[in-house]
């Protein structure tokens, strides 16, 4: 029996190749509509907060980064796994697309966390078991990227790639969970599903905002990214020689 | 004929490379003497004040015992990628999980328990008291294994690649931090009169954590690396 929708048709390079080549302004278009609006609650709306005072308004841009440093080290474990076990190529294609852009949210996430510790607890950087743990993520993308740097068979570079990735994925439900599980100077997550927010409904909605412009703008970042990497690996196929005389 | 039975197997490849290490006791001490000259610079760099060094003493030998084992790991498959070996071990009808098993087992008693020998010397340098040397035993005793199994991965991962030694310390350190932390937090919570029944739980646990996935992941690596 056969199914009628083709659920693999966009598992393809040479399919995905157009359709990520479509989708990506899109995406960028909703991370610019969902940022500036995220920036015009939070620094116009939301209210003073009574112990932070002004500073920190920085939590819009800290909480969106850091939680998609978490997500996205997910997602790139899941396509490398993919990729490792039933050997698309694609699935390996999107692992690597996804890991640069999750490095940045890391440090972007471990930058604005030193800017806002600086006023708060009066030190840029403290040893403390979150603080440590997204340290210890970024030097897993950074080993990730590195690792895939320097095999040049690009079949080798994802499954070694794929099995750091995998391995390393121990660390995020550590990060997530540190703040539950030791008492430390981090303050605890500021939003929960089970119980009501801990903050006014205007500063959630305005890191929600911000989180939604972070999401599609990594989306959007990595279909153009992996457009690249298929033009690199693919470069001697026969569709994209009919791509390039098409062009021209 | 028959092939050897697993256990066999796994005996003659540690026995193997038990006797290549021994014959090649070079290494073994190079190790050896990286470990207690990295310990020795701390109180140069630092400063003679006993009451700092008591302090940091557990941390700054397991940092050292955390490099010396990394610097050991580029021994461990390398001579085998070499000569073809490793090939034939992943070609041999026993599960290669086991294989590694043994070899890590071996690389282990070359290099990790040596360390852990030693390590009670350095203790005196830093002026650590009884119980915290045999907590410190204890936790390196429970942990360098850990540190084998572990760095085993990145060694697969990282075989006949060029700039190996750097990019293996990047892959293994980060792994490398929870046994670091509980290592010498143990030896921490012991002096402070907390017990460190909890973190040597940690560190055995980790360690069982490590026996049973590290060397399947280790095989999948070298598969990867031979292919």
């Amino acid at each position: 029996m056969t199914s009628r929708i083709n659920w693999f048709k966009y598992s393809s390079p040479s399919t995905f190749y157009p359709l990520a080549g479509r989708l990506a302004p899109w995406f960028f278009v909703a991370a610019a509509l969902f940022t500036v609006a995220g920036i015009y609650v939070g620094f116009f709306v939301a209210p003073t907060d009574a112990q932070q005072g002004e500073a920190y308004r920085i939590i819009f841009i800290h909480v969106a980064s850091a939680w998609l440093s978490m997500f996205l080290y997910i997602i790139m474990a899941f396509w490398a796994g993919v990729g490792l076990a039933f050997n698309t190529r694609l699935s390996s294609m999107m692992a690597s697309a996804v890991a640069p852009t999750g490095a940045l949210m890391t440090f972007i996430a471990l930058w604005t966390g030193a800017l806002w510790g600086k006023p708060m607890w009066g030190a840029w950087w403290v040893w403390d078991a979150r603080l440590t743990s997204e340290l210890i993520l970024l030097f897993l993308y950074l080993g990730f990227l590195s690792l895939q740097a320097a095999i040049d068979d690009p079949r080798r570079a994802d499954k070694a790639g794929a099995v750091i990735a995998l391995v390393g994925v121990v660390n995020v439900p550590i990060i997530y969970f540190s703040v539950k599980w030791w008492n430390t100077l981090h303050q605890g997550a500021s939003v929960s599903l089970t119980r009501s927010p801990s903050m006014a409904a205007t500063m959630l909605i305005g890191m929600l905002l911000m989180a939604l412009g972070f999401w599609m703008y990594s989306i959007a970042a990595t279909l153009l990214r992996a457009r690249c990497i298929i033009l690199e690996r693919e470069r001697h196929s026969e569709w994209i020689g009919q791509l390039r005389e098409s062009r021209q | 004929m028959s092939a050897p039975g697993m256990l066999d197997t796994v005996r003659c490849v540690a026995g193997r490379d038990l006797l290549a290490a021994l014959r090649r006791r070079a290494d073994v001490v190079t190790t050896l003497i990286f470990f207690v000259i990295v310990a020795s610079l701390f109180p140069l760099g630092v400063g003679p004040e006993t009451a700092v060094l008591r302090m940091m003493g557990p941390g700054v030998v397991w940092v050292a015992a955390l490099l010396a084992s990394m610097l050991a790991l580029g021994r461990l498959f390398a001579g085998d990628y070499v000569d073809g070996t490793l090939e034939q071990l992943t070609l041999a009808p026993q599960p290669l999980s086991m294989l590694v098993l043994a070899k890590v087992a071996a690389h282990w008693l070359a290099t990790g328990l040596p360390l852990v020998v030693v390590a009670p010397l350095l203790g005196f340098q830093f002026d650590l008291g009884t119980d915290a040397l045999l907590i410190l035993l204890a936790s390196l005793l429970l942990g360098t294994p850990t540190l084998s199994l572990i760095g085993a991965i990145g060694a697969a991962l990282t075989l006949g690649l060029r700039g190996g030694g750097a990019l293996l310390s990047l892959l293994v350190l980060p792994l490398y931090v929870p046994v670091l932390i509980f290592g010498a937090g143990a030896v921490e919570a012991g002096a402070a009169g907390l017990g460190a029944a909890a973190h040597l739980s940690l560190l055995g646990a980790l360690l069982l954590v490590a026996l049973v996935f590290a060397p399947w992941a280790t095989a999948v690596a070298l598969r990867i690396a031979v292919e």
